[in-house]
């Protein structure tokens, strides 16, 4: 009796034992098909689709005006005044600044004096002119009337020669004052257009805006003293504000004048402004390697900053229908594109596709590499994993690797 | 035939299953400081692995750009691009720094400029645990998950917002900080860029020099400040090899004609186990050492002392006529079991604690292989200890 008690309480522990090492083989074994090195790998996989992908060029840029002056003396001058500042709305040919003149005023009184000195020596011709007209004609009648006496043989030819000399004097004498007197004239014509040139240069010290537009630079002070090019001024169109944007030259395929475009300021992140592609640069930057494209506001929005950086995002034409994966499906396999396309058996196979326009979102068209193993719509193909995926491994699907992982850029 | 050293564990087994549960932790952290070490190697490795290059292309005289500091103008890569036997070759840059997320915490990590606006180029992250590769060419990012940040999360990286639009996984520095992967020239930027008030600064200065802020000469100044902002320096260029090509000739062309420094996969593997990750391998190695020889000399503690409580019922057997080989058989056996079971258990919390340490630990199996043979090996050398002192009881002691 105590004997078969013994033994029930020795199976009772038996059993318990074995529970217990049961429970220790299941949680090893669990722990290594889970974690461990036969743990398969995980993966999610997305369906190849038929659709059309919206490629599109993202830039960088700067607003810049598309009409800006600079506005300085043509001289070296002192800055007088400068009557704007910066901010203030200027009309075409209004007065931004004046240059210190230093003598030319007085330079003008001079030759106004000197103007008024030669109009009186050609008045002073003038008279000269007549009296050796004067001279001129009473030399003429002497001479007249000495012939008639010549001729009855009143006096003699030696007076008569005498009157001839006196007229042809007096006619050299006309010459002469005539002379003078246009000489005088022609002094008058120099010294009037003197004085214009000098009302000019006189002028051109006042700058005037070229344009309407606004003030963006005071760039010189009165007093300051500034070389002949130099700019007192700057002046912008603030109707002509564009996006001076570098685009990436691998990514710049594509671009061409009137494609929409969206803008996004610094300042607003949050609000998008059409624009359009109004120029596309001949030269491209050789250097950073992108090419430059200007994009116009289709209005300016209110508040931007001639500096400012600005995202740009280029709608280039949808692409016809063909297959469309996510970029992050696509794999490199030996240097060549491909997917890992899921068998029946649940084992991946290696797809080679080449690789054709692709959207900002990472949608990506593909296109068949090989006709033998061409990828068809529907297909289920490895998109994110664990590991890097080889052929014939052991994959498990799961909806996202990580939490939050399964939206995926493609389908947003 | 009974198993004698199954009746006595039977007997207090609650006390053997402790006992081996204790054993098991301190087995699991030796094997846990094993799989950091192996986690350290790897890291190495994955660095280099995920660069995808075959060659590394920097600075003269310098073993850059893990190891030291290298800096090259960034159209060097052309020149590499025209040598015979180079595939393709792209420019990279690393900079490991402050990230800050979302919620304003700062994570350590390596920003890698990588040229994001051709396929695939060296240096890339590979393949993507969720989200997407980087479209745009400026301001997005794609982070390791051991980062913290989420799809779509803006991270800051010196004055600029960027998107997290991808996730990847083990892409990591040799030092393990997880690497976030921005376009290059966002890269170029946050690299060799200053902050506001240095450039302000840096203005002011340049301004109040005569030699560049001559009267007279306007324009000077603002060309000279110009070209104090621009930067067009990446730290290497990765060189992926045409097909066919041998990477030390290619290597060799290239120190002798573009006058820099280059390094095979070999040799940066050399620099990154031997030159960059040494001390830290070592000091983790030694520690190793340290642990085994506790590890081990406590499995012998437990064992002694677990004879010794046993001593009287020892001089029972012993009395009774029970053999030497019996006797001495089942303390081996319990040694050993004591050793398979903290050996499962310490396996098992190895496994189960790896995910959750902040750097990578790799678990090998053959060092799992290894840890087995060496506790049991432990475990049976302990025994002999107690076996010998089980041996001398005197029968007589079973009565007095």
């Amino acid at each position: 009796m105590k004997h078969t008690q013994q033994g029930r309480v020795a199976w009772g522990r038996r059993l318990a034992l074995g529970v217990v090492a049961l429970a220790v083989i299941g949680g090893i074994a669990f722990v290594m098909v889970r974690s461990g090195p036969l743990a398969p790998t995980k993966v999610t996989v997305v369906q190849v689709r038929q659709g059309t992908v919206q490629p599109a060029v993202f830039g960088m840029g700067t607003v810049e005006a598309r009409r800006s002056w600079m506005v300085g003396p043509t001289v070296a001058s002192r800055v007088l005044r400068v009557v704007v500042d910066v901010g203030d709305v200027v009309q075409a040919g209004q007065l931004l600044a004046e240059m210190d003149p230093v003598d030319l005023d007085q330079r003008l009184a001079a030759l106004d004096a000197s103007l008024a000195r030669a109009r009186s020596a050609q008045v002073a011709a003038q008279a000269q002119v007549q009296d050796a007209t004067a001279r001129q004609q009473l030399s003429a009648g002497n001479l007249h009337r000495n012939e008639d006496l010549a001729r009855q043989q009143f006096i003699s030819s030696g007076a008569l020669e005498g009157r001839q000399q006196e007229l042809a004097s007096a006619n050299a004498a006309l010459q002469a004052a005539q002379a003078n007197a246009s000489a005088a004239a022609q002094d008058a014509q120099r010294l009037g257009a003197e004085r214009a040139g000098l009302v000019q240069q006189r002028g051109s010290l006042s700058l005037r805006a070229p344009a309407a537009g606004v003030v963006t630079t005071r760039e010189a002070e009165p007093g300051t003293t500034v070389v002949a090019g130099q700019a007192v001024l700057r002046l912008v169109d603030p109707a002509s504000l564009w996006i001076k944007t570098r685009i990436d030259q691998g990514r710049a395929a594509g671009l061409a004048v009137g494609q929409p475009a969206q803008v996004v300021l610094r300042s607003q992140p949050g609000q998008a402004h059409a624009a359009t592609v109004a120029r596309l640069e001949l030269l491209a930057d050789t250097v950073t390697e992108e090419r430059l494209a200007q994009v116009a506001f289709a209005a300016p929005p209110p508040g931007v900053s001639v500096g400012e950086l600005a995202e740009v995002t280029v709608q280039l034409p949808a692409t016809p229908k063909g297959l469309v994966l996510p970029n992050a499906a696509v794999q490199r396999n030996g240097g060549q594109a491909g997917v890992w396309r899921l068998g029946g058996d649940g084992k991946p196979a290696w797809v080679p596709v080449t690789l054709g326009a692709s959207g900002l979102d990472g949608a990506v068209q593909v296109h068949r590499a090989d006709e033998r193993a061409a990828l068809a719509e529907g297909d289920r193909v490895v998109q994110h994993s664990q590991k890097p995926v080889h052929a014939g491994m052991r994959l498990q699907v799961v909806e996202a690797l990580v939490p939050g992982g399964s939206e995926t850029g493609a389908e947003k | 035939m009974i198993s004698l050293a199954g009746r006595d564990i039977l007997h207090g087994w609650g006390k053997f299953v402790l006992t081996g549960l204790g054993l098991g932790l301190l087995i699991g952290v030796t094997l846990s400081m094993a799989g950091i070490y192996r986690g350290m190697v790897d890291d190495a490795h994955a660095l280099l692995d995920n660069s995808g290059a075959d060659l590394w292309v920097v600075q003269q005289d310098t073993q850059g750009p893990y190891a030291e500091s290298s800096s090259l103008k960034d159209d060097v890569v052309r020149s590499v691009r025209g040598m015979p036997g180079v595939g393709r070759a792209a420019n990279v840059s690393y900079l490991t720094m402050q990230v800050r997320g979302e919620d304003g915490q700062d994570v350590r990590a390596m920003v890698v400029g990588f040229e994001s606006d051709t396929e695939a180029p060296p240096g890339s992250p590979v393949h993507l645990v969720a989200g997407r590769h980087i479209t745009r060419s400026h301001y997005e990012a794609v982070a390791d998950v051991k980062t913290g940040f989420v799809l779509g999360e803006r991270i800051r990286i010196r004055r600029h917002d960027y998107t997290v639009v991808g996730l990847a996984r083990r892409m990591v520095s040799s030092g393990g900080d997880p690497m976030v992967f921005v376009p290059l020239k966002d890269a170029q930027e946050a690299q060799f860029l200053k902050d506001n008030d240095a450039i302000v600064n840096d203005r002011a200065r340049t301004a109040a020099n005569p030699a560049f802020n001559r009267p007279g000469q306007p324009g000077l100044l603002e060309a000279v400040q110009a070209l104090q902002t621009s930067s067009h320096s990446v730290n290497a260029v990765l060189v992926r090899l045409a097909p066919g090509a041998a990477p030390d000739e290619v290597a060799a062309e290239l120190r002798r004609w573009k006058h820099v420094a280059v390094f095979t996969r070999a040799e940066m593997e050399g620099i990154l186990v031997a030159k960059l990750i040494a001390n830290s391998a070592k000091q983790i190695g030694m520690f190793l050492v340290i642990l085994s020889v506790v590890s081990a000399a406590i499995v012998a503690f437990i064992i002694y002392t677990m004879t010794m409580g046993k001593l009287r019922e020892i001089a029972v057997l012993k009395l009774i006529g029970t053999h030497n080989r019996t006797i001495a058989g089942m303390i081996l056996q319990q040694a050993l079991g004591l050793g398979l079971i903290g050996f499962v258990v310490g396996k098992v919390a190895a496994t189960l604690w790896a995910p959750f340490f902040p750097k990578y630990v790799l678990l090998l199996q053959r060092d799992a292989l290894t840890g087995l043979g060496v506790t049991m090996g432990i475990c049976a050398l302990a025994s002999t200890v107690a076996i010998r002192a089980a041996l001398r009881v005197d029968p007589g002691a079973a009565i007095g």
